[in-house]
């Protein structure tokens, strides 16, 4: 069976968690990544209370984005008890070593999480060009 | 990939894979394991991870990995690293970001026996009185000003606030606060996170569990701790929560250009790391320290907790029904320790992940009473299983920078045991055993299932077969809870 154009797989890891990420495009890539950690993670949403949340972030490079954006959703279901589902993200490299990621998360409060999430790891994270788009193994601490 | 042909047998229990194996490698892997638990570990990433951290600047000796090891992110779970002072490197992915992920254990004077009609009062008293599960938020609200005392003060913040004794505090590594911590290092965010989670356990692998002690196998040391065979004790496992866990966070997002800065190449970017005299080396020593002090306070809460629902299920009931502390380790930090290495003392900063420091018998910074018989090393089984008491040796400071393993190790994965467990199962299981379980997720009960884990008693013959460590006690489960 042929896969989607974006997605995300977990992939076999003894104690923690991997998840193999791809999408046609960088900002597809970040909410495919997001989507699979809320699934991973078990999360599920409370059927009203629609809210958003603007996010502007900057990295030095693009794995350091991509920590950073999960980072924040993970920081915002602990603090604030959130979750997100639609996202209108973009993101540009401003400089040679400069990456910016903007725009919308749009999501509900939490239902209830079955996981706890410790951090998002940069173990063997990179952010691959292929054929398809863009791809990345991203492993949790969990 | 590392293949058995590319190691040499040093006995039984110990292999090494040579520094000529890889050229990045700075020194040589020593392995604690018998040939069985080797060809486990070899069935993930865990050996490539433990060659992988042999590329760090400043490394001395060689890397030692315990038989509990298994495959992490970066640098294997059951590693440890020494760095030489003042320009080895320190590097928190080698800590990890449960920092001051530790274990307590309390003894007492209850018979199980006299008990035994109480134990699911009692496993319903602790999941009460010990907050749990996902994001769990305890009890207590610090202000900004009491965190930072936390900060400085560990377990010296609870005695002073009513939720230790003096010999709690005596009777934890470090007497429960290092010195060094600065809470100007660490960032708002983990402080937002750290404020509210003071005195609770989490999720995943941490727990609460009463025990009885099964065996004993050293009479003398048992008796210095109070461990009664056939009375109940307690573990506590937990760390630093949200706060720790954005402590490493934040600097290994931070090292990512100090690498750069420091001329660094690693094989792994969640090996990054800084020299420890640099201004972020010393930074991170100084905001890991606020993070292992808020790990031995948030043990000591939940100890108090502990002790309430003792009170509440058994007062009146059973003549004597107080805890004491037998002891509190860490099995995830970075220590400025004092080491003889190849014939010359040195100071280095040891990285323990997933292994227990067990220093030998003289040490001077254990309580006088342990002295003789060396630091307490606590080993917790998998759920369902033993798990030990042992103490440091000698051969241990010689052969692994005095460290010994720290549970028993997974060989599973998460989703495979979820896949071949069904948690409603195991929990029948488990109570059928006589092991109440209170768990918050049945799915989360599942990943955690015994046979996810290597078997406990084999990893401690390792140990105590290569003499890094001695047995004392075996401890058998009566009650377990979990988030």
């Amino acid at each position: 069976m042929a896969e989607s154009p974006a997605g995300y797989k977990e992939k076999p890891h003894t104690a923690d968690w991997e998840l193999k990420v791809w999408a046609p495009s960088l900002p597809e890539l970040f909410a495919q990544a997001a989507q699979g950690m809320y699934a991973l993670s078990g999360a599920r949403m409370e059927p009203e209370s629609q809210i958003s949340r603007t996010l502007d972030l900057q990295a030095a490079d693009l794995e350091t984005l991509l920590v950073s954006f999960l980072d924040e959703l993970l920081f915002m279901g602990e603090q604030e008890g959130l979750a997100f589902e639609r996202f209108e993200l973009q993101v540009d490299e401003t400089s040679e070593d400069s990456y910016k990621l903007q725009g919308k998360v749009h999501g509900a409060r939490l239902a209830h999480l079955a996981k706890e999430i410790k951090a998002v790891t940069y173990h063997n994270l990179s952010v691959a060009r292929t054929q398809r788009g863009f791809e990345v193994n991203i492993v949790f601490d969990v | 990939m590392v293949d058995i042909q590319d190691m040499n047998r040093i006995s039984e229990y110990e292999w090494e894979i040579p520094q000529s194996f890889r050229k990045d490698m700075r020194v040589p892997v020593r392995i604690f394991a018998t040939r069985r638990l080797l060809e486990q570990i070899m069935d993930d990433k865990s050996l490539e991870q433990a060659v992988n951290a042999s590329t760090l600047p400043g490394l001395v000796g060689q890397v030692v990995v315990m038989p509990d090891m298994h495959q992490g992110y970066g640098f294997p779970i059951g590693g440890v690293a020494a760095t030489r002072l003042p320009d080895g490197v320190i590097s928190p992915g080698a800590i990890g970001y449960d920092i001051n992920c530790g274990v307590r254990l309390l003894g007492s004077q209850i018979s199980l026996e006299a008990v035994e009609g109480l134990l699911d009062e009692l496993a319903s008293a602790l999941n009460h009185h010990c907050p749990s599960g996902v994001g769990g938020k305890g009890s207590l609200r610090l202000s900004e000003k009491e965190l930072e005392q936390v900060c400085r003060e560990g377990s010296r913040w609870a005695l002073r606030n009513g939720y230790a004794t003096e010999a709690d505090v005596r009777r934890t590594e470090e007497s429960g606060a290092i010195e060094g911590a600065d809470p100007a290092k660490v960032s708002k965010r983990a402080k937002d996170r750290g404020r509210p989670q003071l005195g609770t356990l989490g999720a995943g692998n941490h727990f609460i569990e009463v025990d009885v002690v099964d065996q004993i196998f050293d009479a003398k040391a048992a008796q210095v701790m109070g461990l009664v065979e056939g009375n109940l004790a307690v573990q506590i496992h937990c760390g630093s929560r949200g706060f720790g866990h954005q402590i490493c966070s934040d600097y290994v997002k931070d090292f990512q250009s100090a690498v750069r800065r420091y001329n660094i190449e690693l094989p792994d970017r969640e090996l990054v790391c800084a020299p420890l005299n640099s201004p972020e080396g010393e930074n991170y020593l100084a905001a890991m320290r606020c993070a292992a002090n808020y790990a031995f306070a948030n043990r000591q809460v939940l100890a108090h907790h502990a002790r309430n629902a003792f009170e509440e299920t058994l007062a009146g009931r059973v003549p004597n029904w107080h805890l004491h502390q037998i002891y509190d380790i860490a099995h995830n930090m970075g220590k400025i320790e004092t080491h003889t290495v190849d014939g010359e003392q040195m100071q280095v900063c040891v990285h323990r992940k997933g292994a227990t420091r067990a220093f030998g018998p003289g040490f001077q910074g254990l309580p006088s009473e342990y002295q003789p018989i060396g630091q307490p090393v606590l080993v917790p089984g998998s759920m369902g299983t033993a798990s030990w008491v042992l103490v440091g040796t000698e051969t241990s400071m010689q052969r692994s920078f005095g460290s010994s393993n720290h549970g028993a190790g997974r060989t599973m994965s998460r989703s495979q045991a979820k896949r071949e467990v069904w948690g409603e199962d195991l929990h029948k299981e488990l109570e059928a055993q006589g092991i109440r379980v209170r768990a918050g997720s049945m799915p989360g009960l599942a990943e955690e299932a015994p046979k996810a884990y290597k078997d406990v008693d084999a990893v401690v013959e390792t140990v105590a077969g290569a003499d890094i460590a001695r047995k004392v006690a075996r401890l058998r489960p009566v009650a377990v809870i979990k988030g």
